[in-house]
């Protein structure tokens, strides 16, 4: 398939005489795209018609919502590195992409949508299913624009992928009006390399990348954030490189969570609310921090005013609009990661901080002591996440896929899966999108065939979009499904009980038998009420050669620990 | 410190654009006092000129946002002792006016402002000048409104 793709993306080099719709194809397909998820209707039935010809070129994944699409490519963007592609039609269509798109831009996943819309006559007349869609994906998209004309879809979509992937990654829209999909153009592909007004990445200030140098050189307490920007930068290598020579521990943010191997010696665990212990009071101890690719979200600074105040930031970013955005930066190095960190290797000294790094171990062994250990081996009866998804997780060698959704088995998830190689982890970080795990775990999936793909989601988030369940059994796509119910919308029901007097209001769920219902859509399912049977439970579902869901039944009011409560600085993080 | 401040954007020609613009803005909820959108002295070039009131640590990072749209080519900020700028304002007047004589003639002398039309109803005077002249104007014209 790979070899026929090549082919047909060489023809469309040639000018050929054709309709808007195939000129779409043509020009997805001179992008190396494999994978569409989408959803046909009126306004955008000429481009499903051209693709009807094209099925053994395009695998079209037929998805139950739009929304669905829009987390199915993102999942599929993490885990490949490509560019994730949507069809949708007009109004209601193209209105439900929003959460995804919001979603990708606030995680920088790069997206390509196309949206069918209205004849360009009809444009402004409110005719049937007519959205403004330029209008409404505006704030969510890094771009978007209306094509009115069939000669203008292969540069409008040249364009649209360069912006995707390139830079700061987000996603796109274009919006192709049904006369332009019918009208006839020349075809002819050119990839789009150059916008005059877009500077993607700027070149590395050589001067302030020595300043940096200097401060890890002389520093006593360095101190290393590992952020998305580390991943989508390859630069994960880079980064090892520079820890080892300098002997900088390291902690992730949720994002960056499976950038480097989880049992590394130099890492430290993960940042923010719920992350690990040591991390967060060692921020406001270290002297020299470094923030490589990451962007100082709220849930990992806490009280920016009570923030890492002693230290000398420097602060490694693609985007120039996040330097000072929230922390200041003593030297901001605007660059790619990898061209950063390369730079920042030459230039550093090897070095020892046995001490520094010890004084984090003796921190982790206070969390070990009063929660990890409750967490992983408990002595009461009802199950906890934590150990349920490290049993997981140990059976996959920390080569699996993780796909979490929102809430605290996302937390517990992140603290305890362990991961071997990057672009392991799928979630939602900055929106906390509920509802995105299942799709984006199809879309993961497609997008690495070969490794075994896992989604982690909670019971509530589940029922937001399980009508996925038919796309993951029409495309046989061996998801493994891991729902821990504590039919409860956890998080909510944590901060009920600990900021307003336990007022449980309305996080109580009477769920459906979701064992019932994954049969229903012909996915093999089991549920685990006690503990003798977890182990068998989780061999079913990772031997299942298909799709595969596992409901397990979890502690009804377990809280997720440690934790830095809302406008409290990292130093206050609570273990209990 | 609140003061003023102008922000002038150069960009491209692109359809959405200014919708792109204001919901920067929008979001951060700060009201735009003016806005001026034209072709620049570069042909293709267009040039946006907002007029805000705010913190210059607020209007840094609203300008690194402006700057980060693709379309954008350069955006920069100023403080009106950074700016020349003046105020063109029209003011329509009842032609009852003419008749008072010498103290009409005498108003435009006095400000330097120019007559641009005389309809049978009313006279069209226009003033250059910064805000408090243009205002200066605006009341002491009003003794001709109700003429």
């Amino acid at each position: 398939m790979e070899t026929l793709t090549k082919t047909v993306g060489a023809e469309s080099k040639m000018t050929q005489t054709m309709t808007g719709a195939e000129a779409v194809i043509q020009s997805l397909l001179a992008e190396d795209v494999d994978t569409v998820f989408g959803y046909p209707g009126g306004a955008i039935m000429p481009i499903y018609d051209a693709l009807f010809d094209y099925q053994h070129f395009i695998n079209h994944v037929l998805v139950r919502h739009e929304q669905g699409a829009t987390h199915a490519a993102q999942g599929f963007a993490r885990v490949s590195g490509k560019v994730g592609v949507c069809f949708a039609t007009s109004g209601p269509g193209a209105t439900n992409l929003i959460t995804g798109l919001a979603d990708a831009m606030i995680d920088s996943n790069p997206l390509v949508c196309i949206t069918g819309q209205v004849a360009s006559h009809l444009l402004g007349t409110d005719a049937f299913q007519e959205t403004d869609v330029l209008g409404v994906s505006m704030a969510v998209t890094k771009w978007n624009c209306q094509v009115t004309k069939a000669e203008d879809i292969p540069g409008a979509i040249a364009k649209a992928f360069y912006i995707a992937r390139s830079g700061r990654p987000g996603p796109v829209l274009i919006d192709i009006t049904k006369d332009a999909q019918f009208g006839q153009l020349e075809f002819s592909y050119e990839p789009c390399e150059m916008i005059r007004s877009y500077v993607p990445r700027q070149k590395l200030d050589m001067e302030r990348a020595k300043e940096a140098a200097e401060l890890i050189n002389s520093a006593k307490k360095p101190f290393l954030l590992v952020g998305q920007g580390v991943i989508l930068a390859q630069a994960e290598q880079e980064v090892l490189n520079l820890v080892e020579k300098a002997d900088i521990p390291f902690a992730w943010t949720l994002m960056g969570l499976s950038a480097m191997p989880t049992d590394h010696e130099l890492n430290m665990g993960m940042l923010g609310m719920h992350g690990n212990y040591a991390p967060n009071l060692k921020t406001n101890e270290c002297d020299v921090l470094i923030a490589v690719g990451m962007r100082f979200d709220d849930r990992v600074t806490g009280d920016v005013s009570k923030y890492a105040k002693q230290a000398k930031v420097i602060h490694i970013e693609i985007d120039p609009a996040e330097i000072d955005k929230i922390i200041p930066a003593d030297v901001p190095l605007v660059a790619d990661a990898k061209e950063a960190v390369c730079a920042l290797n030459e230039l550093v000294l090897p070095n020892k901080h046995t001490d520094w790094i010890n004084s984090f171990r003796e921190t982790a062994a206070i969390e070990v002591e009063k929660v990890i250990t409750q967490d992983l081996f408990p002595q009461k009866e009802g199950m906890t996440m934590g150990e349920v998804v490290r049993n997981v997780s140990q059976k996959l060698n920390g080569d699996g896929v993780l796909v979490t959704d929102v809430g605290q088995h996302q937390m517990a998830a992140s603290r305890y899966f362990q991961f071997n190689k990057t672009r392991s982890n799928v979630t939602s970080g900055g929106l906390g999108t509920m509802g995105f795990a299942l799709p984006a775990a199809l879309g993961a999936k497609l997008g690495c065939p070969e490794r075994e793909v896992v989604a982690v989601i909670g019971d509530g988030g589940f029922q937001m979009t399980l009508q996925e369940l038919a796309t993951i059994f029409q495309t046989n796509a061996a998801v493994k499904i891991l729902i821990l119910n504590n039919n409860f919308l956890g998080m909510v029901r944590q901060w009920q009980q600990l900021f307003f007097e336990k007022r449980y209001s309305f996080t109580e769920m009477v769920n459906p038998d979701f064992v019932k219902i994954s049969e229903a859509y012909r996915i093999p399912a089991l549920k685990v009420e006690r503990r003798e049977n977890l182990d068998e439970g989780i061999n079913a579902m990772l031997e299942s050669e298909g799709p595969f869901l596992l409901e397990v039944i979890v502690e009804k009011e377990d809280n997720v620990f440690p934790m830095v409560p809302t406008g409290a600085s990292v130093s206050d993080i609570r273990l209990e | 410190m609140i003061r003023k401040y102008t922000i002038s954007i150069f960009t491209e020609n692109f359809f959405g654009l200014l919708n792109r613009i204001t919901i920067i803005f929008t979001r951060r909820r700060i009201n735009i006092e003016s806005l001026t959108v034209s072709e620049s002295e570069v042909k293709g070039v267009h040039r946006y000129t907002l007029v805000i009131k705010s913190e210059e640590e607020k209007v840094k990072k609203l300008v690194k946002q402006i700057e980060k749209l693709v379309d954008v080519l350069k955006a920069f900020y100023y403080i009106n002792e950074e700016t020349v700028f003046q105020e063109i304002a029209l003011y329509k007047v009842s032609t009852h006016a003419l008749k008072e004589g010498r103290n009409f003639e005498r108003l435009i002398r006095d400000h330097h402002a120019r007559m641009l039309t005389v309809e049978s109803e009313f006279v069209v005077i226009e003033k250059t000048g910064h805000k408090e002249e243009t205002q200066e104007l605006l009341r002491a014209t009003t003794a001709f409104w109700g003429a």
